[in-house]
């Protein structure tokens, strides 16, 4: 009698201990079927509008991978997992650097990076474990120049976007020509003056210095480059000295905080120059209200906008204001990275390096920015993005009364004819010509 | 062009000189350095911000309001923090540096990195002297400092209180034997303080942005005026913000490449100065009329 009570206590025991095993590793059987993830790290200044949008549009990107059926990698299939990594390079590039040591060995790839002269030193970090590292944000030609230079130690680093200064300088000078022709066509001055307002920072350098070569070509005589810092908070003394030299356009170059206070500033003195050129605070729809509309008029170039330059674009441009309230910025790019990523993947049939590698080589992406194509290997800068009529081009898009107008690609000759569906005719704010009515040149 | 330099000059200087203020009184009487003076500037603004934009008050009482609290802020800091330790000024100055940061961490962790703004009192321009376009509220700054240096010499010529406070810069020893509340003096003149800094941060973050990193840059062009204006001397740190806004201003107007280089300039000065004098330029000459 008590052998059997107790025979049947350790049947009991035993049923209920494999009961229990078997509910637990119930989930996690179905989880091993399923759980294969592609792990990628999304890295930024997460605490800045840069880094949030990093964050975003990666989020956006993996929520459409994964809701399409994921990655099909061989005869494999992989969910995208993405990790969200603060790199806090607006403050130091230390910072950038102990972020990247920390995740790298953790995730499959990298996408992200803002400031170049962080990148730059997150590249090496990259190099020392080949991990393939798409950049989203810096713009510096650098980056891909580390590559041509030594292709064996960089060949891991990628452009997510946008393109380099260097390689879209046209898209920064071919949109003066329309400006200058504004200039001259309603003020009747034959040799506009042009100011370069630029940030102190790497990545302006060659803009700067191509923007005052260029503007000959254009009839422009360039009357003073003024580089405030890249964190400047009061630039009226800039400002005051552009208008005591009688500029009529103002090129801006500025992807730091100091862009709110160009634009502030400018709309609040009425500067009577047209200021025209990059400024990433000025592309946010927030910056409307956070300058009272001091920013009408102003005209800037924008890495997304609304148009039909791919399939991708109008579609992610809408999703991104719907979630965010916002427009995209640079760093949005992290979208196309991680669709790059993925046909990559998918082409090269494996997560490999050198097979991922060569896949990323020939990748021809519709892209929210454009279509996608990488620059040769034997160019100057390899794994870079192509700009051009065709590939990715920029756009230019005008603050009018609360809304941002694309006005360039205009249709000119120079940018190949190219006016996509929806684009505006740009205008002077009426305050400049108000003013400049009845000057001579 | 001069007259160009000479209102931006003017602009500048006028801006760091309402900083400047408060930092030297503080130091001149409790003999703190307050490394978190503008951070204590930059709370105001976000004061400001916050009974603006989720109260929904008007500018003007949300101004008050934030004056009022960030003086209750300061007198609070110095009676739990400064209080304890003010005989050493090492232990003072990481005090207030690490208050400055976590006031910052606060902010950024609250409100995120996201660039503020907070509407002027009166909005668009005027043009002085043949063309030259200054804002509203930047005429507005400089008037107000005016009326900020009038009152400030008011109340320490003029007043029983100012007459107290002058007596604790010069000798606190003395001012203690006389039966003067050395503690209670520190603590109103920390509250002065405040006001100036909440003041400051009502009047000119209206022309910049709010955001939880604003209160370095100021830092260092106020540690810069009141070095070379003279420690502990309001009047040698009007001066001393003045000069600065006008080095800063040449430096945009006639090496527009450099005009980055505005807080290299007030550094350049600063480490001049302190080697060169460290008294201060005007450290002499207000020696004996220390605030």
């Amino acid at each position: 009698m008590f052998i059997k009570k107790r025979s049947t206590k350790i049947w009991s025991i035993f049923f209920t201990t494999f009961f229990v095993f078997l509910v637990l590793s119930f989930p996690q059987c179905l989880d091993a079927k399923t759980s294969k993830t592609i792990k990628i790290a999304v890295i930024g200044p997460m605490k800045y509008v840069q880094g949030k949008h990093h964050w975003i549009a990666a989020n956006i990107a993996a929520d459409e991978i994964n809701s399409s059926g994921g990655v099909r990698v061989g005869n494999k299939q992989y969910e995208v997992e993405i990790l969200k990594v603060d790199s806090n390079e607006i403050a130091s590039v230390t910072d950038a650097v102990n972020a990247m040591q920390r995740i790298i060995n953790k995730v499959d790839f990298v996408v992200g990076g803002f400031r170049s002269e962080a990148t730059l030193a997150m590249i090496e970090v990259m190099a020392d474990h080949k991990k393939i590292f798409l950049s989203c944000g810096p713009s510096s030609s650098k980056l891909a120049e580390k590559v041509a230079k030594d292709y064996d130690r960089y060949k891991y680093w990628f452009r997510g976007g946008p393109v380099n200064t260097k390689a879209s300088i046209p898209s920064a000078y071919l949109p003066i020509k329309m400006v200058a022709d504004a200039v001259r066509k309603e003020l009747g001055i034959e040799k506009p003056k042009l100011a370069i307002m630029a940030d102190k920072a790497l990545y302006c350098d060659p803009g700067v210095n191509l923007i005052k070569s260029k503007a000959p070509e254009f009839g422009l005589e360039t009357v003073g480059v003024w580089r405030p810092s890249f964190t400047a908070s009061n630039v009226m003394a800039e400002l005051t000295a552009i208008k005591e030299a009688g500029a009529h356009i103002i090129f801006t170059y500025s992807a730091g905080p100091a862009g709110i206070a160009y634009s502030n500033q400018w709309g609040e003195l009425k500067i009577p120059a047209i200021m025209f050129g990059l400024n990433v605070q000025a592309q946010q729809l927030v910056h409307w209200k956070r300058t009272n509309g001091r920013c009408n008029y102003q005209t800037m170039l924008a890495f997304f906008a609304p148009v039909e330059a791919s399939e991708r674009c109008i579609p992610f441009y809408n999703k991104f204001v719907e979630q965010v309230g916002d427009a995209p910025t640079s760093t949005a790019s992290t979208y196309d990275a991680i669709y790059i990523l993925k046909e990559a993947a998918e082409r090269a049939g494996s997560l490999e390096n050198e097979a991922m590698i060569k896949a990323l080589e020939k990748t021809d992406a519709q892209g929210a920015q454009g279509r996608i194509v990488y620059y040769p290997n034997d160019y100057q800068w390899p794994h870079d993005i192509k700009w051009g009529p065709g590939y990715v081009t920029f756009f230019y898009v005008q603050w009018r009364d609360g809304k941002q107008q694309v006005v360039w690609p205009d249709g000119s000759e120079l940018i190949g004819g190219i006016k996509y569906k929806g684009t505006v005719d740009f205008k002077l704010p009426p305050w400049m010509v108000e003013y400049w009515k009845g000057k001579s040149n | 062009m001069f007259e160009a330099i000479l209102i931006n000059s003017l602009i500048t200087g006028g801006i760091y000189a309402i900083l400047a203020v408060g930092f030297s009184l503080i130091f001149g009487v409790a003999k703190i350095l307050n490394m978190a003076h503008t951070a204590f500037y930059m709370l105001s603004g976000f004061f400001i911000y916050i009974a603006i934009s989720f109260i929904g008050l008007p500018l003007i009482i949300s101004d008050i309001i934030a004056i009022m609290l960030t003086a209750v802020f300061a007198m609070l800091c110095y009676k739990l923090l400064f209080d304890r330790v003010k005989e050493q000024a090492n232990a003072v100055m990481i005090i207030s540096i690490a208050l400055a940061m976590l006031l910052q961490e606060i902010f950024l962790m609250s409100f995120g990195a996201e660039y503020k703004q907070i509407p002027p009192f009166i909005p668009g321009f005027v043009e002085i002297f043949g063309g030259i376009r200054v804002t509203w509220q930047h005429l507005i700054a400089i008037g107000s400092l005016v009326i900020v240096i009038s009152a400030m010499w008011l109340l320490l010529q003029k007043t029983k209180l100012g007459k107290t406070i002058r007596v604790v810069s010069e000798d606190r020893e003395i001012a203690n034997l006389m039966g003067i509340n050395v503690s209670n003096i520190c603590l109103i003149t920390v509250g002065i303080s405040g006001i100036l800094a909440g003041f400051a941060g009502a009047i000119v973050i209206p022309l910049f942005t709010l955001h939880p990193l604003m209160w370095v840059p100021p830092l260092v062009a106020v540690l810069a005026a009141v070095v070379l204006g003279g420690l502990g001397s309001i009047w040698g740190s009007i001066i001393g913000a003045f000069i600065l806004g006008f080095a800063e201003t040449v430096v945009v107007f006639l090496v527009p490449m450099g005009s980055f280089l505005g807080g290299a300039v007030s550094l350049i000065i600063m480490i001049i100065v302190l080697l060169i004098r460290p008294e201060g330029l005007f450290g002499v000459v207000f020696e004996g009329e220390r605030l």
